[in-house]
């Protein structure tokens, strides 16, 4: 992990500051206070390592530091519950997933951002709503829907993973599209023009050309989906009912659920283990984010 | 048109595609559901017109995230619209036809006194033994005569066609396969519901595994009335029950207590919202969810920005040696799965064994009562939240001249002065719109929510509305884990929060001009 740390700076591209005059002796307190904010930021996860390394595996005997070093947790865990298979059901649901909401936000990007057709502001504006009222909002009709849809189609009903991805879909337009259409904007249209001289048609500027231009923000709103879609718990507890089909937010959920104290050890070895998917992601596209998540919103 | 390999690669893809549609298609259209054929159909002729063209680009981009939208956000919104005008919900989800139906035929009993039918459970020779229809093949104890019994009604069987053994035990008949005994037990819940009608409403049903028995339905429905009598109590003295269709349920007319199960979905109009709105415990208990929700999504976000904002600043200090790693290590909450945070944190608050109280040597009982509760819940969300917000904020104050700073610094404001003038608006304006975003994120935070407290503490034996319940939390427990699944009423808090968030949107984008800036 240290050596992640010190290769991932989040420091944006520096732009010079000169600073007035130099106050060195008075940086003391700034040290003291980043401190004190690196306890506060740290020591739940110093925790959650500690349960997982505890050997006796329950909350009452998890202190902030362990005492003794065992995987016992670990080897619990898999005894008592289906783990990789919920691992599995996350990393397909969350892949397929973001995969899937990039594509389409990216396609619909496009189309905003290059073409103008009947309809657009209309078109954009609705999304921009959309945005406003997330697809677990109504969480009623998705489960009532699904339910019908699964009396003919057993294979997208409730209790499939194929049928809450199809559900997650449906926020993949609206979520993402006005910050994709942001950064497709910054790509000179020039480019286009060029491609269109050499007899490239539409579908293969955007594939070849642009998807690759654009991928900084690819990146960046795949990693928000994928993240987003890991900790989702509203419609996948509606949807997922056996325990092999669930994914690592309801089982673990569940695990914890049945007995706070006595599991404690095992949850924590199962959050580390959840965790690794997301920081590895994080960490990869952390260099994109900052620009990301502000070239969108920030006009 | 160029012939790439890749136009073969598109109606490869869109003949792919189209086959799995009217596949399912068919599958509605096997099952009778004539909704889902028409909607799949549609799915498809609109693909085969938008691809099967040269015309039309735009819409070649935008099917696929329309279709998805419509069906599963536009449509969503719509049937939950509707569903919170009804009923619908634990012992109403049938038709008024279907909840008779499930009345009367539930009520078949056995008329004492008659013999019983000695019974084998068989197939059609061919079919599948766990599978089959099932054909029940009954011996009238009196005539000896054998029938073949289906859902469609009882069919003498020749006698040469039928084996029986020593005992007049039925072993075999021309055409059909005899279950064994496991076998039988095997499809037993099946059996159990299975019914050979005979001559007006009575049935054949199955007792043990061999024998059967013809019964009449107690319970018979009075369509000029629109009641049911329910004829066995008079079996030990008692008068006959009247059950009257009342408020979508069947309900006794001696005794408004006494209520049959099945009822049926109906409309209500707006009960569902003015109950919410005019029904003294009700409307007490939404408006407290309603108050804490705004409380709750605002101080999230205050409370967030504000530390993310101070770091920012505290960091923003190229003197500093280190601060890369710092930065790099104050961010890892924001790396954490959403989920392990919330269980965690709420690990840590427990009154026993938790860290919290552990540490400090307290005793609070954080998540049992409200207060402490709510302070527990905004605490995990400022760990939660404010990495993201040093993040954007460190990237907002990176992007701010270097010689604004210094000519404020040269007109002699102070460095308190610099930060509220200068850098908090310009700040502010980078990240404004990401506050909003935040604000909207945390007034449907059902996640946190609901994996540090389920909605609870549920304090003075209120047990419909917890201390730290957002609406999404309540809808969801009145939707799928109360005792009595409410979905109409579930849907209308829906609604609530949909005009709650159309109201805050408004006035939004009135502020930020957002609309006005598509270009």
């Amino acid at each position: 992990m240290t050596g992640n740390i010190a290769a991932t700076d989040v420091e944006a591209p520096t732009v010079a500051h000169p600073v007035g005059e130099k106050r060195r002796a008075h940086l003391w307190w700034k040290y003291a206070l980043g401190v004190v904010a690196l306890i506060w930021a740290l020591f739940p996860l110093v925790f959650i390592v500690s349960a997982a390394l505890n050997p006796s595996g329950t909350l009452s005997t998890t202190d902030l530091l362990p005492k003794d070093i065992s995987l016992s947790n670990f080897t619990e865990l898999f005894e008592l519950r289906p783990y990789w298979a919920w691992y599995k059901n996350t990393l397909i649901i969350c892949g397929v997933g973001a995969f899937a909401s990039v594509f389409i936000g990216a396609a619909a990007a496009y189309t905003f951002s290059r073409m103008r057709f009947r309809g657009r502001r209309a078109g954009l504006m609705t999304l921009l709503l959309a945005q406003m009222f997330p697809v677990m909002l109504a969480f009623v009709a998705i489960y009532l829907t699904f339910d019908f849809l699964g009396d003919a189609l057993p294979a997208i009903g409730l209790n499939t993973q194929a049928g809450l991805i199809l559900a997650y879909l449906g926020g993949a337009m609206g979520a993402n599209v006005w910050l994709l259409k942001g950064y497709f904007d910054t790509v000179p249209r020039e480019l286009d023009e060029a491609a269109k001289v050499d007899g490239a048609g539409h579908a293969r500027i955007f594939f070849t050309m642009i998807l690759r231009l654009v991928l900084p923000i690819l990146a960046t709103v795949g990693m928000l989906s994928f993240v987003g879609l890991f900790s989702e718990f509203l419609l996948a507890s509606i949807f997922l009912k056996d325990s092999e089909n669930q994914t690592l937010a309801v089982g673990l959920w569940s695990l914890l659920k049945a007995d706070r104290n006595k599991y404690f050890g095992p949850f924590c070895a199962g959050a580390i283990l959840a965790s690794v998917p997301v920081m590895a992601l994080y960490f990869s596209v952390q260099r994109f984010l900052v620009g990301g998540l502000t070239a969108g919103s920030v006009k | 048109m160029s012939r790439s390999p890749y136009v073969i690669l598109k109606w490869v893809l869109i003949a792919i595609v189209l086959a799995v549609i009217v596949y399912a298609a068919g599958m509605f259209a096997a099952n009778g559901q004539l909704l889902g054929t028409i909607v799949f159909g549609l799915i498809a002729i609109s693909i085969l017109a938008v691809y099967s063209t040269h015309r039309n680009i735009p819409a070649k981009y935008l099917l696929p995230g329309l279709i998805f939208f419509l069906a599963f956000q536009i449509w969503p919104a719509v049937f939950t619209g509707a569903t919170a005008f009804t009923n619908w919900g634990d012992g109403h989800t049938l038709s008024k036809q279907e909840s008779i139906d499930a009345i009367t035929s539930s009520s078949v009993e056995e008329v004492s006194g008659q013999p019983r039918y000695s019974l084998r459970v068989a197939v059609k020779e061919g079919d599948d033994v766990a599978t089959g229809e099932p054909v029940y093949i009954l011996t009238d104890p009196d005539t000896k005569k054998v029938y073949a019994g289906t859902a469609d009604g009882l069919t003498e069987l020749p006698a040469a066609d039928v084996t029986t053994g020593p005992t007049g035990r039925v072993t075999a008949v021309k055409g059909y396969t005899i279950l064994t005994g496991r076998e039988v037990n095997a499809r037993s819940q099946e059996l159990d519901s299975f019914a050979v009608p005979t001559s007006d409403g009575a049935a054949i049903k199955k007792v043990g595994i061999s024998e059967a028995y013809e019964g009449k339905p107690a319970a018979t429905y009075d369509p000029a009335t629109d009641t049911i009598t329910d004829t066995r109590p008079e079996a030990s003295g008692q008068p006959a029950k009247v059950y009257k269709a009342s408020d979508a349920s069947w309900v006794n007319v001696a005794d408004p207590n006494d209520q049959l199960p099945q009822g049926w979905k109906e409309g209500v109009g707006f009960s569902n919202f003015t109950n919410a709105l005019t029904d003294p415990t009700l409307r007490a208990g939404f408006f407290k969810i309603v108050v804490w929700n705004f409380v709750f999504a605002v101080l999230s976000v205050a409370s967030t920005f504000l530390l993310g904002l101070a770091l920012a600043l505290l960091f923003n200090d190229e003197r500093l040696k280190g601060k890369g790693a710092m930065r790099a290590l104050l961010v890892l909450p924001y790396a954490l799965p959403g989920f392990v945070t919330a269980l965690v944190w709420a690990s840590m608050f427990n009154q026993e064994f938790g860290l919290i109280n552990n540490m400090l040597g307290i005793d609070v009982d954080w998540l049992g009562n409200g207060t402490w509760a709510k302070v527990a819940i905004l605490t995990t969300n400022l760990w939660l939240g404010f990495p993201y917000m040093f993040i954007v904020c460190t990237g907002a104050l990176q992007s701010i001249p270097g010689d604004v700073k210094e000519a404020a610094a040269i007109d002699g404001a102070s460095g308190f002065r610099t930060i509220r003038s200068i850098i908090m608006p310009l700040v502010l304006v980078a990240v404004g719109p990401l506050l909003i975003a935040s604000f909207a994120f945390n007034f449907n935070n059902f996640g946190l929510i609901f994996l540090m407290t389920e909605g609870g503490p549920f304090e003075n034996n209120q047990s419909a509305i917890g201390s730290t319940d957002l609406l999404i939390t309540y809808a969801y427990r009145l939707a799928f884990t109360s005792a009595n699944p409410n979905f109409g009423y579930a849907a209308a808090i829906s609604i609530f929060i949909f005009m709650i968030v159309a109201v805050l949107s408004w006035v939004g984008f009135r502020q930020t001009k957002a609309l006005e800036e598509v270009n």
